[in-house]
């Protein structure tokens, strides 16, 4: 009986706190820039696509949920030729922006991706990219490794020597 | 057996090799770059260092390389010594020091030796703030790609390319941490066996430029064991999928074949499955016209054309599979069913299989032949016909140097040691040929001459091992070479005799024979290999049916003619073939590839190619192996045989009604056919469960399972089942080894690469676990001593104004599949005819001008090589490239200048 009355008296003086639920959808929920929401593909600081179609997103994938296949432009820059996550698959771990090499892929603080289809969960590379780096300003995968792409010859990498020349006889 | 200790524990082990090798057949994750399992020990990566210590009570020990140590009794070493551990991964930082960053786009990524040894190492972090060295590409052909950055320095792609497969245009450049692996400048690698640096090569240096084009990593296809198609040696594959495209072919180690290497006709050859010459769907020509029909359509038409009829003939194929061969065969009756070959191909197999059951001399594996220490060539160019045997004749010159460092006790793993000692001594290998070959310049002895002359030299090689052997009047000169070649063969310990299809002479294929049996009578066990034309040449030899002319003598009469896998204008002349067609009205053709048959027959319908089939091939050695479907094709491809059901349902025949899955096919064909009974042996029956599972055909790494298709549908498609072996087309079921003749791909924890196939042997560089996979099917006669051919062909004498047309082959673009694949197509050369520079001169040929060739009955306007090989009075014609197919050789012909120049190259003159 005794503690009957004192749960009331708990709810009541509850009543009487600062309130925490918020009146979503009307109001926005605050998620800090490293949740895993909706995955984006993200673009290097000089505005090319980032990912390099490396496969290592696809791998780490625990539920297998991204597809993508390679290709090359005439320069020799790797790129996705089609990228598919089928969201409604995904079980928004990580696994994929934590394996991949380039800051490509990203997970964002962006929860509202409700469908009433099932298919409509499925992006394309064109859903997927956005314009600018994401979370990492800096990053260019394409400064950093040693192959010519386009704009880059060998040598020109960071802390590359210029190619060999091989008739030289310099010890 | 030595007994050798490996971090204290001791272990048996064969004194004749190194701890490096122990240590890996004995299962440990020991790290090295430099050593081949097929090339042995240089000791140049530091990779692979231990501790050794002297004894019990030594407590210091010494630092060496586990792959320049012997094996010998009492050895100790230390794999896990901290001391050891710290070299190997200081070793690896090193190398690590130029690495390029770049495994992200690198294609070796996730089956790089480089990447597992780093691991194992445990090196992660660059320290090493200074510049890295790099090096500009070379283009290297359409094989091979390069990016020399990733480059380690381990010396690998040089000896195989150099020491190993004797090519010369690829070396090592510049000093120091500078040097370099490539061409003396750009250009395509010259050496047929270049796509092995794919493989050889630890890093992504040197990866395949074909697959380049639809990149994938090898977690992400789908592979199966396979066997390839492209000449008759039967090399085992590792063909991988993904969306429904062969994305590329690896090596599939068997011991007893192909080892660890494949040509690059064979590697590169895949993309004729992807080739848009493909038949899809079911053709139905009406009034000329081929239109695309759906599955009951085409169904329909072939129950008006079977239906009730009684004279049905068939045509096989030498390279469908046996199981093919023979639902055809059950189809229309085995009276009805026709080999498909012409009739001097047929004679000529029928004759070696009569030889290689009579005489007393092993038809030999790869391997065996790897091993022979005196070889005759009578008629062959390997290399151009059957590949992957020259590269084993090119180890079997080895073997006779070896006695001389085996007496300085130079262990033979101890690869530069012994190359160093032997320098350029070689064992006996005579080439007796119509003109040049690859081989020449490891041949003791060349003798270039017409085929009679070749089968006489084979005869006068006999009569000199055996006076009771058919006499043959000769030159001094080939009197004196005859001698010496008998001399070598008798002193040898394993000597081998070649011969085969390619030159298409009954006499050579005879002299061949009694060279081995005269070997017998005076007491050597010879070997005795023949070279086929296609991949199932020999099975469908075994099978015993009549050649295309009793077919074509048959088709007069018959209601229909359907046509197995088979382009009748590869092995009959234009006119004939126009003939062929002009009587026969229905004709059925199964098969993959537009061709002339194709585009003539009623009706055709998609055959699955070895990629979208199962079934059962022999090869020349008389192996007989199991190769699987790697993926589900789209549309209405299905296997040959599976359509040949189909068609045996519209003429309700009892006994496939009963076919439902291939080994139904298998026993059925064992149970009628004899002498091929073994094909059972050839690999494990559908049935087989491995704990309760099938065997994978995925890695377990596969990715996008449920994205793949999402695009089509969001719900995954179920896997598609396979009832046909114990393989599954998923990533799920057995996690472990399979039996050898069920490997789809090499790995092992910790090892991605193609090293992995360490693991997967009993020994390293020896046979599988189980055994290597293959069913021998012809064994040797026994030595009674009686049966030597008496029928000493004339000796050859030219002509005037005709000329002796020989074949040449060449390995690119002689095979009929792989030329559908583009790089093998950019590298093929176009018909040409070689004759020798005075011959030229009395016909007025310039070289690179057009000759008009006409023999048997055709004639083709080709491109003019004068070549100084050529013996006077003969001319090689290159066969096999379009339009120069389908012609009988060697034939007399006449040659001329062409008379109106043609444009867009040679073509066939009306
Ligand atoms: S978040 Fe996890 S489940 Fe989703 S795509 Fe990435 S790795 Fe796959
Ligand atoms: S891991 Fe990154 S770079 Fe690699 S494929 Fe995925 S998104 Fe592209
Ligand atoms: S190219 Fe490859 S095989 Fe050759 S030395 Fe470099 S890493 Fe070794
Ligand atoms: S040698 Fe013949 S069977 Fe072997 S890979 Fe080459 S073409 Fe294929
Ligand atoms: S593998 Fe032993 S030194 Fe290279």
């Amino acid at each position: 009986m005794l503690s009957i009355i004192r749960t009331l008296w708990d709810v009541f003086l509850h009543a009487f706190r600062k309130r925490v639920t918020i009146q979503y959808p009307e109001q926005k929920a605050y998620l800090s820039a490293r949740y895993r929401g909706r995955i984006i593909l993200s673009r290097d600081p000089e505005g090319g696509e980032r990912c390099v179609a490396c496969y290592l997103c696809a791998v780490a994938c625990p539920v297998d949920c991204i597809a993508l296949q390679a290709t090359e432009d005439s320069t020799g820059r790797r790129y996705p030729e089609f990228f598919r996550i089928n969201f409604s698959r995904c079980i928004f771990c990580g696994y994929c922006e934590e394996a991949c090499p380039t800051y490509a892929i990203q997970l964002t603080p962006d929860i509202e991706m409700g469908e009433y289809s099932r298919q409509n969960m499925v992006y394309e590379k064109e859903h997927l990219l956005i314009s600018g780096p994401g979370k990492y300003p800096d990053y260019n995968f394409w400064r950093v490794a040693g192959v010519k792409i386009g704009g880059k010859d060998k040598g020109q990498a960071e802390r590359e020597a210029p190619p060999t020349d091989l008739r030289s006889l310099l010890p | 057996m030595a007994t050798v200790y490996i971090d204290d524990k001791p272990y048996t082990a064969d004194p004749a090799q190194n701890m490096l090798f122990t240590s890996l057949t004995l299962g440990f994750n020991l790290p090295y770059f430099c050593w081949h399992p097929a090339m042995g020990s240089v000791g140049a990566c530091r990779q692979c260092a231990v501790k050794q210590f002297r004894d019990e009570n030594d407590t210091r020990g010494k630092l060496v390389m586990a792959c320049m140590t012997p094996a010998a009794d009492g050895t100790r070493i230390a794999i896990h010594d901290p001391d050891a551990t710290k070299f190997r991964a200081g070793v690896i930082e090193g190398l690590m020091t130029n690495h390029p960053h770049d495994c992200p786009v690198c294609d070796e990524g996730g089956e790089c030796h480089l990447q597992d040894m780093t691991v194992m190492t445990g090196h992660d972090y660059r320290r090493y703030p200074y510049d890295k060295r790099t090096f500009r590409n070379q283009y290297l052909g359409p094989f091979v790609n390069q990016e020399m950055n990733r480059c380690i320095q381990c010396y690998r792609c040089v000896r195989f390319y150099r020491e190993y497969a004797g090519g010369r245009d690829f070396n090592s450049f510049a000093l120091r941490d500078l040097v370099f692996f490539g061409r003396h400048k750009d250009g395509v690698l010259e050496n047929e066996f270049s796509g092995n640096l794919v493989e050889v090569c630890p890093t992504g240096v040197f990866t395949d430029a074909t697959l380049k084009h639809h990149y994938t990593r090898k977690w992400d296809l789908q592979f199966a064991p396979s066997i390839c198609t492209h000449c008759g040696l039967g090399c085992n594959t590792s063909p991988g999928e993904r969306y429904g495209m062969l994305r590329r072919i690896v090596n599939r180690y068997n011991g007893e074949v192909n080892g660890y290497f494949l040509c690059d006709r064979g590697r590169y050859g895949y993309e004729c499955v992807n080739s848009p010459q493909r038949i899809r769907q079911p053709l139905l020509r009406r009034e000329g016209v081929a239109q695309p029909v759906s599955r009951a359509e085409a169904l329909r038409a072939a129950r008006e054309l079977l239906a009730g009829k009684q004279n049905v003939i068939g045509i096989g194929s030498p390279r469908a599979s046996l199981e093919a061969n023979f639902a055809l065969r059950t189809l229309v009756g085995p009276d009805h069913f026709f080999a498909g070959m012409a009739d001097d191909e047929h004679r000529l197999l029928t004759k070696m299989i009569q030889v290689l059951r009579s005489t007393p001399a092993r038809t030999p594996s790869l391997r065996e032949i790897e091993q022979c220490d005196a070889v005759l060539v009578l008629g062959e160019d390997p290399t151009n016909f059957a590949p992957r045997l020259a590269l084993a004749l090119r180890q079997s010159v080895r073997q006779q140097p070896f006695a001389a460092t085996d007496k300085m006790r130079i262990p033979r793993w101890l690869d530069h040691a012994v190359r160093e000692a032997v320098q350029d001594d070689k064992g006996p290998l005579f080439i007796a040929s119509t003109h040049a070959t690859r081989l020449d310049d490891i041949a003791a002895r060349t003798f270039r001459a017409a085929p009679t002359d070749i089968a006489r030299l084979g005869f006068a090689v006999a009569r000199a091992l055996d006076t009771s052997a058919p006499a043959t009047s000769m030159s001094g000169e080939a009197v004196a070479l005859a001698a010496q070649i008998a001399q070598a063969l008798k002193t040898a310990h394993r000597p081998l005799i070649i011969a085969g299809g390619g030159l298409n002479s009954e006499s050579v294929i005879e002299a061949a024979a009694n060279v081995a049996r005269a070997l017998d009578t005076v007491g050597k066990e010879a070997r005795l290999s023949f070279t086929v034309p296609e991949c199932n040449s020999m099975g469908l030899a075994l099978m015993g049916a009549a050649p295309l002319s009793a077919a074509f003598a048959a088709v007069k009469d018959a209601d229909a003619v359907i046509v197995l896998e088979n382009d009748l204008g590869r092995h009959m002349p234009q006119p004939a073939l126009r003939e062929f067609f002009e009587r026969a009205f229905h004709v059925i053709a199964l098969d993959c590839l537009t061709n002339a048959t194709t585009e003539r027959a009623e009706l055709v319908l998609p055959a699955g190619t070895f990629a979208e089939s199962d079934g059962t091939l022999v090869s020349s050695e008389g192996r007989a192996q199991r190769f699987f479907q790697v993926f589900v094709p789209s549309g209405d491809i299905q296997e040959s045989w599976r359509w040949l059901c189909d068609l045996g349902a519209l003429r309700e025949n009892s006994e496939m009604a009963d076919w439902k899955e291939l080994d139904d096919v298998i026993i059925a064909l064992s149970n009628a056919i004899p002498a091929l009974a073994g094909i059972v042996n050839a690999a494990p029956f559908s049935g087989l469960r491995l704990a309760g599972e099938k065997v994978p055909r995925e890695p377990h790494r596969y990715s996008g399972r449920t994205a793949m298709h999402a695009n089509i549908n969001v719900s995954e498609p179920k896997p598609p089942d396979d009832p046909d072996s114990p393989l599954s087309f998923s990533m799920e079921g057995f996690p472990d080894q399979p039996p050898s003749a069920l490997i789809p791909f090499f790995w092992t924890p910790g090892w991605n690469s193609i090293q992995s196939t360490n693991f997967y042997q009993k020994e390293i560089a020896g046979p599988l676990r189980g055994g290597d996979p293959g069913a021998r099917l012809i064994e040797s006669g026994a030595s009674d001593g009686s049966g030597y051919f008496i029928r000493v062909p004339q000796a050859f004498a030219p002509r005037e104004g005709e000329w002796l047309v020989v074949p040449a082959y060449h390995i690119f673009g002689s095979d009929e599949q792989s030329l559908h694949s583009a790089a093998i197509a950019e590298v093929a050369p176009k018909p040409y005819i070689a004759m020798n520079p005075e011959d030229a001169v009395l016909l007025a040929l310039r070289p690179e001008s057009l000759a008009e060739v006409k023999v048997d009955g055709s004639s083709y306007r080709v491109q003019v090589r004068v070549r100084p090989d050529m013996p006077k009075g003969i001319a090689a014609l290159l066969v096999g490239v379009p339009p120069v197919v389908g012609v009988h050789l060697p034939a007399w012909g006449t040659l001329q200048p062409a008379q109106l120049p043609v444009e867009g190259g040679p073509e066939r003159a009306a």
